[in-house]
């Protein structure tokens, strides 16, 4: 009776992570551009991850293999922002992101401000 | 040969045991030799290949550890399932925003983890930092007004409250206080 | 069982159809990049649910060290088009 719940238990983490593997796909397929494409690649992977992990726990039936479970999602959680950033801001700076598409842009003022400020820099040292 | 500063043991000691866990997790073997033996490599590692300490502020508050754990586990269900619907109903026809949080703490280590906690959580990714005002730029799906704007803020200020109430010091708890001062003035709220 | 690994099958093919249509696609080297972390993912999916039907922890390794190193391409990547301007 244990076992079957259990077995069960597993089938249903297995398919919520096979379905954030699709959720990440339909997401990297549908949305405009490369910021939001960004949104639906990394992070349902986060918690797609837990989600097998916890099947292969539920199945082993073991709390030896638990720790060695966790410390590969915290790896994750440690290391799936940056890769998140770095690719970021490399596509904000790199001009990927489709302007038309923000409702807003804060950080839009601030690089302008950035820029005068590199071009009058610039032209000070070439008149030098 | 690179001159080095001392580090106190006491400081490098939540580095040692957080890297003699994943020893024993890695070996699934938590047995008291393998975890000596881990420890003298941990110390070797920690003192061979150096790196800047990364400076805690010396508290920790479990309950909230806890409270925060639940927060974020519970954000990131509601988070993925939405970016989920969002691709297949939405799709292509979708309205995003880059929105500036001021956040209140200087301390680096806390807008780091802000920044961390609020990239996991779908809808919301670090584009920019600025590390003198700490503010962070939010780049986040699905925001067309003003409100929404404001939504986005107030959630990343309650991280920031929440990791505070963690693992901040005194004077991040001081200024968890409505009418505290901030820590900076001088540059407007973005 | 078999049902269920039948749909988890179809599932994860199509989730890696879709990121190797982007991979081919584009439009830009970023976008590639990020598709090619999303088919990672999907096969470290396939990895586990293979350890899951078949009863043993043997590629538990690959997801370990996928979970560690897995970022350094992709942020590699974005140094490389960030500094190329």
């Amino acid at each position: 009776m244990m076992d079957a719940a259990l077995d069960v238990l597993t089938m249903v983490l297995l398919l919520g992570g096979a379905l954030m593997s699709l959720a990440a796909a339909v997401g990297l397929l549908r949305f405009p551009d490369l910021l939001s494409r960004m949104h639906a690649a990394t992070k349902p992977q986060v918690l797609g991850l837990l989600l097998f992990l916890m099947a292969i726990a539920v199945e082993q039936r073991s709390w030896a293999i638990v720790p060695v479970l966790i410390i590969c999602w915290i790896f994750q959680l440690l290391t799936a922002p940056v890769s998140a950033h770095m690719v970021g801001r490399a596509g904000y700076r790199t001009k990927h992101l489709r302007k038309d598409l923000l409702s807003m842009d804060d950080l839009d003022d601030v690089v302008q401000h950035a820029a005068t400020r590199r071009r009058e820099a610039g032209d000070r040292a070439s008149s030098d | 040969m690179m001159t080095r500063q001392r580090i106190p043991l006491r400081v490098e000691l939540p580095l040692l045991i957080w890297l003699v866990l994943v020893w024993g997790a890695l070996w699934q073997d938590f047995s008291l030799g393998n975890l000596v033996f881990g420890a003298i490599i941990a110390f070797t590692v920690a003192n061979l290949l150096y790196l800047p300490p990364v400076e805690l502020s010396g508290r920790f508050n479990v309950f909230y550890a806890v409270g925060f754990a639940g927060r974020f586990l519970y954000q990131l269900v509601l988070a993925s399932a939405q970016v989920f619907w969002l691709a297949l109903t939405r799709g292509p026809k979708l309205e995003n925003a880059v929105v500036g949080v001021r956040l209140r703490s200087p301390s680096d280590l806390l807008v780091t983890a802000t920044g961390h906690i609020l990239s996991l959580i779908p809808g919301s990714l670090v584009v920019e930092v600025d590390r003198s005002t700490s503010t962070l730029y939010l780049h986040c799906l699905n925001v067309s007004t003003s409100d929404d704007a404001e939504k986005v803020r107030q959630n990343a200020l309650r991280t920031e409250e929440w990791l505070i109430r963690v693992m901040g010091n005194r004077e991040d708890l001081a200024r968890l206080h409505p009418d505290a001062p901030h820590h900076s003035d001088g540059r407007k709220h973005p | 069982m078999t049902v269920v690994l039948g749909i988890i099958a179809v599932i994860l093919g199509i989730s890696a159809l879709c990121a190797v249509y982007r991979v081919a696609r584009g439009p830009s080297i970023l976008d590639r990049v990020l598709a090619v972390d999303v088919l990672l993912a999907i096969v470290g999916g396939a990895l586990a649910a293979d350890m899951v039907f078949n009863g043993h922890t043997n590629n538990l390794v690959i997801l370990v060290a996928t979970s560690i190193v897995g970022f350094i391409a992709s942020v590699t990547v974005a140094r490389f088009v960030t500094e190329k301007k």
